[in-house]
């Protein structure tokens, strides 16, 4: 009895247009009908944060989110941050190499899109802005530390790029 | 796990959607208004919800807004909690309800889940309606026979259950003005930052020549809605802002709050407890924030 549902959501600023099944989650959406397996899917129901993708520039969940509801949306996922034309990591992703923010990885995509949001707009968070913007992605391997240090080298790179205020 | 199957309908307007609501009611269909999903898409994904129908309410544009209305605020169910936290209207005019709407969840929970979802949800642990209720603030239903307006007091029912009607849509909430030198606190415990509250506390109060007045205590977390707590209240009004009489008060409200849940995060003697610790400091940070 459900009917398939044209779709049309600009994914890393390529519009695709798809017939899905509404209750189809946006995470199972990228994964499998788009192929982009950098979004994870951990607990499917909000509470560890794996699935953290930027929709409409704002970091959400893509498991509580339907395909269908990002109609005419503007989905950023990890594979959307890499430079396109030199092939370079995102300065984000390239300090969580740096400074070790990762170790399995699972977390990893997810914790930086939710850093990319953060440095947006705040280019220089103190510790408990990182921890408040981050306190919705759960990681069990690193502790934290090094990913809250990631942040900071990320943050200062950053701002250096974009030279003295 | 993943959803069960539905058919799914996004109307562009409030009157389209209430005739979906009609129709499909009309038809025996279960269905389900979706608004920003953060609580009903675990529902769905755990299938503890089969709705055969879901309407969205996500392509409404009209319930988006956060507006003053002479000296209330008007806020259309569809606002983010992220438009609530970033609103310099409610951050300057509605202190309580913008320090609410920072103890929802994440940041990537408020960017997508909506104040009215909040409100309808009615989650007998979340913070926005025990400040509905202490700060009477009042929602507008909208339905086939029009809008009516509900008390606070009228609109949280039991667990998950609001006295909204199967075809009716909550357009809006609507904040009365916070009246200048109110003093006021929330504060709560939860396992993890950003979880549902074990138990938590809303209070606003005045003060006049150094005495309590207009207290109003809050109560979340504990019972099947959240719940005002009159005995203590009433032990505190008109009594002088001292430490001694907010432990008093505070004794009282845990001990008047009435059977608290017992469940495996926390027995109904825990809660008890935490309401009477957090009513106590609640009641200290109010009466510093009143002039
Ligand atoms: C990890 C996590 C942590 C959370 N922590 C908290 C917390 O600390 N405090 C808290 O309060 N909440 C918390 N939540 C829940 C969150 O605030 C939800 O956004 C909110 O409860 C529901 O709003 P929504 O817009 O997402 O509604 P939905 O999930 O879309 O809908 C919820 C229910 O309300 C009904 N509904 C929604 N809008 C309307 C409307 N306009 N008219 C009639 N019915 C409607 C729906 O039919 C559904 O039954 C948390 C959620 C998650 C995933
Ligand atoms: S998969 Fe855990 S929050 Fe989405
Ligand atoms: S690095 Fe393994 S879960 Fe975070």
């Amino acid at each position: 009895m459900t009917t398939r549902q044209r779709t049309r959501v600009t994914v890393n600023g390529r519009v695709y247009e798809r017939e899905v099944e509404p209750r189809v989650t946006l995470a199972d959406f990228l994964r499998h009908d788009l192929h982009l397996g950098g979004t994870h899917v951990g607990c499917e129901h909000g509470i560890c944060g794996v699935c953290t993708v930027l929709i409409d520039g704002l970091p959400a969940r893509s498991c509580l989110t339907l395909a269908v509801q990002a109609d005419g949306m503007e989905v950023t996922t990890i594979e959307g941050l890499r430079d396109p034309e030199t092939g370079k990591l995102h300065p984000v992703q390239q300090a969580f190499v740096d400074a070790h923010g990762l170790q399995c990885g699972f977390c990893t995509p997810a914790f930086i899109m939710s850093t990319v949001e953060l440095l947006r707009d705040n280019p220089d968070p103190d510790d408990e802005a990182i921890k408040e913007a981050l306190g919705g992605n759960l990681c069990r391997c690193t502790g934290y530390e090094t990913i809250i240090a990631s942040v900071r080298l990320a943050a200062r790179r950053l701002r250096e790029q974009s030279g003295p205020a | 796990m993943k959803a069960a199957s539905f058919d799914y309908h996004a109307p562009p307007t409030v009157e389209s959607a209430i005739a979906l609501l009609q129709r499909f009611e009309g038809e025996g269909l279960d269905t389900k208004l979706l608004a920003g999903g953060q609580s009903l898409m675990p529902m769905l994904n755990m299938r503890i919800a089969r709705p055969q129908v879901l309407v969205d309410l996500g392509k409404i544009e009209a319930l988006d807004y956060i507006r003053a209305e002479g000296e209330a605020i008007a806020i259309g169910s569809m606002a983010s909690k992220r438009a609530a936290e970033d609103s310099p209207l409610l951050r300057e005019q509605q202190p309580l309800f913008h320090a609410a709407t920072l103890l929802i969840g994440h940041r990537q929970i408020r960017n997508r889940g909506t104040v009215g979802g909040s409100f309808a949800h009615a989650d007998p642990a979340a913070e926005y309606p025990a400040v509905a209720l202490v700060q009477d603030i009042r929602m507008r239903a909208q339905g086939p026979n029009g809008v009516r307006e509900i008390a606070a007091s009228d609109f949280f029912v039991t667990f998950m259950t609001t006295s909204l009607e199967a075809t009716e849509i909550l357009v809006e909430v609507r904040l009365p003005p916070f009246r200048p030198g109110t003093g006021w606190a929330i504060q709560e415990f939860a396992k993890r930052h950003g979880d549902l509250a074990l138990a938590g506390i809303a209070v606003t109060l005045r003060k006049a020549n150094g005495r309590c007045e207009d207290v109003r205590i809050g109560a979340f977390g504990v019972n099947a809605t959240a719940v005002r707590l009159p005995a203590a209240e009433a032990a505190l009004n008109g009594q002088s802002a001292t430490t001694e009489n907010f432990a008093r008060a505070a004794a009282v409200a845990g001990e008047s709050v009435a059977e608290p849940l017992g469940d495996v995060h926390a027995t109904p003697d825990y809660r008890r407890q935490l309401v009477k610790v957090l009513t106590e400091r609640c009641l200290a940070e109010a009466a510093a924030r009143a002039a």
